[in-house]
């Protein structure tokens, strides 16, 4: 407890650094006005500013990115609570419940329990980040290949069982992303895989085209076209106060959905989406009036709000301790580490303590900067709301351009990005969830090469994968939950959680 | 037509979910034959095209699966997609803007871009059409370019 403490402390005194608290509060800016923009989520975002991320000292990166991915989640819900538009997909729960809110006249408390919610919930994400992550990373370093193929294994078990649409279909797109991520050479044997001549694919195909071509530019082929703005409210600041009764209501779904948010986001999947989900349905459960859900109930935006940023700081525990990314957000943000010639992992803590802790004071200010920065300035945001989407789509088209470009100044990720787009335009025209694919396509490398190494380790012989203790563990967790995913199709009477919180009517 | 007729023609029309999970089954022939040069290893030692093969083995299994259980979906006929016309003329000013980048640099390319969708996919006032798509080029390469030191396509003429 005592290094933890002189961690955080060490952590302050580089976080508070006016470079670094203006990196912050830039992120949290920037972050807010991609949230609030459709089509522009917290990946696509985070991706296109990767670039300008490579001039800067890794601390300074990291804690911009970080910013602007907490401000993209505050940003979302703005969107979704003032106008029912989702600016990312994890803000769709708080649409229900907080536009309902705004309708009803109440869209000031709406956005400062969302405000409240994510300050606490990012707070608790943060503490739990800083107690588990050390202790998560010393037990790393006794985890060989087979924990780590167990561990991707695993990964893959639950995004099928947490998915939010068809398990069959998230699935299909996971090892889409995985078969991505085979293009180029093999690590284990030096074979060049699917380039078709193309020389720049020897390296394998990057996740920020990739990210970008599927979340900016398919929701610009989508969304394109949009001609009126939305009518938006424009709260003022003395609105935004809460009653008592909905503070009395808000505080126990705010603890709920931090605690589910963070166990939910140390596990590979798309976390933050998924515990807004599960949130929202357990919120509605557990209310002794489930009537007044969908109709302007607080809890209804309390709840998914606090899990989705929990969820947020959870992801940010395995990616540091161990080096794999559980989400596309966190895959870019070890991109962003590894320019710098810094391997996350988890030698991290102890070879780049500044680094670590710094990034974790960072997220205890940048909670604060968006808490103190958003709320009062909400009415000044909600102004870009007005601006026509006709305006703004070949802003983003051209942004997604010069973004891909500049990673490696290479045409090929251009193009990479364009196709994404095709592709991701045509997919979720057909339901298809694309967040499973840029989850595969980081994943396929250590899957790959851990799953080769752990057969070189045992001459062969599958049974390394159960006589260790954690991978066997982690296998038996992992077809638990597979199992449980696959009960609904085999007994047709069964409902998963899906059904349950109204998320899917069929399992196909 | 009659009533039956017209039921069994409803029944047998292409469903959403049965066309994707068909062209999933597609994608995944493609990936086994075009994965054929690659040597597979054996199950002890994995080969190169090991992996790539289980996966479209998997792949067009959930395919399969897609498409078996797709009946209740939406008819494929019945898809709506208002948006396509646009999003192919964007396509293709984004193939243009591509191709030409690096011939006639990124400033260009952008305002040229922006003119064509501004000006004329969107038809909006040539005033806003002018400022967007003359501003945002030059203030996007001067944060880019000269503030982030990225270096973005220069024209031949040296912008």
């Amino acid at each position: 407890m005592g290094e933890t403490f002189d961690g955080l402390m060490l952590g302050f005194s580089v976080a508070l650094q006016p470079e670094i608290l203006m990196y912050a509060f830039i992120g949290c800016i920037l972050g807010t006005l991609v949230g609030m923009m459709p089509g522009l989520g917290p990946l696509a975002g985070i991706s296109l500013l990767l670039p300008a991320t490579f001039g800067l000292n890794p601390i300074i990166a990291m804690v911009l990115l970080a910013g602007v991915y907490y401000g993209a989640m505050y940003g979302g819900s703005t969107t979704s609570i003032l106008m029912r538009i989702p600016g990312e997909a994890a803000s769709v729960m708080t649409c229900v419940d907080g536009y309902a809110m705004t309708q009803n006249g109440r869209a000031g408390p709406a956005l400062a329990i969302a405000a409240i919610g994510s300050f606490f919930a990012g707070t608790v994400g943060v503490v739990g980040l800083m107690l588990l992550a050390p202790t998560l990373a010393a037990w790393a370093l006794r985890m060989g290949a087979p924990e780590f193929t167990a561990l991707v294994m695993m990964g893959l078990f639950v995004l099928a069982y947490m998915s939010g649409g068809s398990m069959l279909k998230t699935l299909s797109m996971a090892s889409l992303g995985l078969l991505l991520g085979m293009i180029g050479i093999d690590q284990m044997s030096g074979f060049t895989r699917f380039t078709y001549g193309f020389f720049e694919l020897g390296d394998g195909i990057s996740i920020v085209p990739v990210a970008v071509g599927l979340f900016g530019v398919s929701e610009i082929l989508l969304t394109a076209g949009q001609e009126e703005p939305p009518k938006v409210q424009k709260p003022k600041l003395r609105e935004l106060i809460p009653s008592p009764e909905e503070f009395r209501l808000s505080v126990g779904p705010i603890a709920r959905g931090s605690l589910l948010g963070f166990l939910l986001g140390v596990i590979p999947g798309s976390a933050h989406i998924i515990s807004s989900f599960i949130s929202y349905g357990m919120e509605r459960r557990l209310s002794k009036h489930p009537e007044r859900f969908g109709k302007g109930a607080i809890e209804g935006v309390a709840g998914p709000e606090a899990a989705n940023n929990a969820a947020a700081s959870g992801a940010f525990v395995p990616m540091l301790a161990l080096g794999i990314p559980t989400s596309p957000i966190t895959a870019v943000m070890i991109a962003a580490i590894m320019v710098h010639g810094i391997e996350p992992g988890p030698l991290l803590i102890v070879d780049h303590p500044e680094l670590f802790w710094g990034f974790v004071a960072s997220m205890y200010v940048g909670n604060v900067v968006l808490l103190i920065l958003n709320l009062p300035m909400v009415g000044l945001f909600v102004n870009l709301l007005r601006i026509p989407y006709v305006y703004l789509y070949p802003c983003i088209l051209a942004f997604c351009i010069l973004g891909c470009y500049s990673v490696n100044n290479s045409m090929m990720d251009v193009w990479i990005m364009l196709i994404m787009g095709v592709v991701g335009y045509g997919l979720r025209k057909f339901n298809f969830e694309l967040a499973p694919v840029a989850l595969g396509l980081v994943l396929a490398p250590i899957l790959e090469i851990s799953l080769g190494q752990s057969l070189a380790m045992s001459a062969g012989d599958y049974a390394i994968f159960y006589e260790r203790p954690i991978s066997a563990s982690l296998f038996v967790v992992g077809i638990i939950l597979f199992g449980f995913a696959i009960k609904p199709y085999i007994f047709k009477d069964k409902k998963d959680w899906r059904a349950k919180v109204g998320l899917e009517g069929d399992h196909s | 037509m009659t009533q039956d007729a017209a039921q069994v023609t409803q029944k047998r029309r292409l469903r959403s979910d049965q066309f994707s999970g068909l062209m999933l089954v597609a994608f995944a022939i493609f990936v086994g034959w075009a994965n054929r040069v690659y040597p597979f290893g054996s199950f002890q030692a994995p080969g190169p095209g090991f992996m790539p093969l289980a996966l479209a083995i998997f792949i067009g299994a959930m395919g399969l699966l897609i498409a078996a259980g797709g009946a209740r979906s939406l008819p494929l006929t019945e898809m709506r997609w208002p948006e396509a016309k646009r999003a192919a003329m964007i396509v293709l000013a984004t193939v243009v803007t591509v191709v030409a980048l690096e011939g006639i640099g990124y400033r260009l390319a952008i305002t040229v871009l922006l003119i064509f969708l501004l000006g004329v996919i969107e038809r909006k006032p040539l005033r806003m059409v002018a400022i967007l798509s003359i501003s945002f080029p030059l203030l996007s390469y001067y944060i880019v370019a000269d503030w982030l030191l990225v270096p973005l396509p220069l024209s031949p003429w040296g912008f």
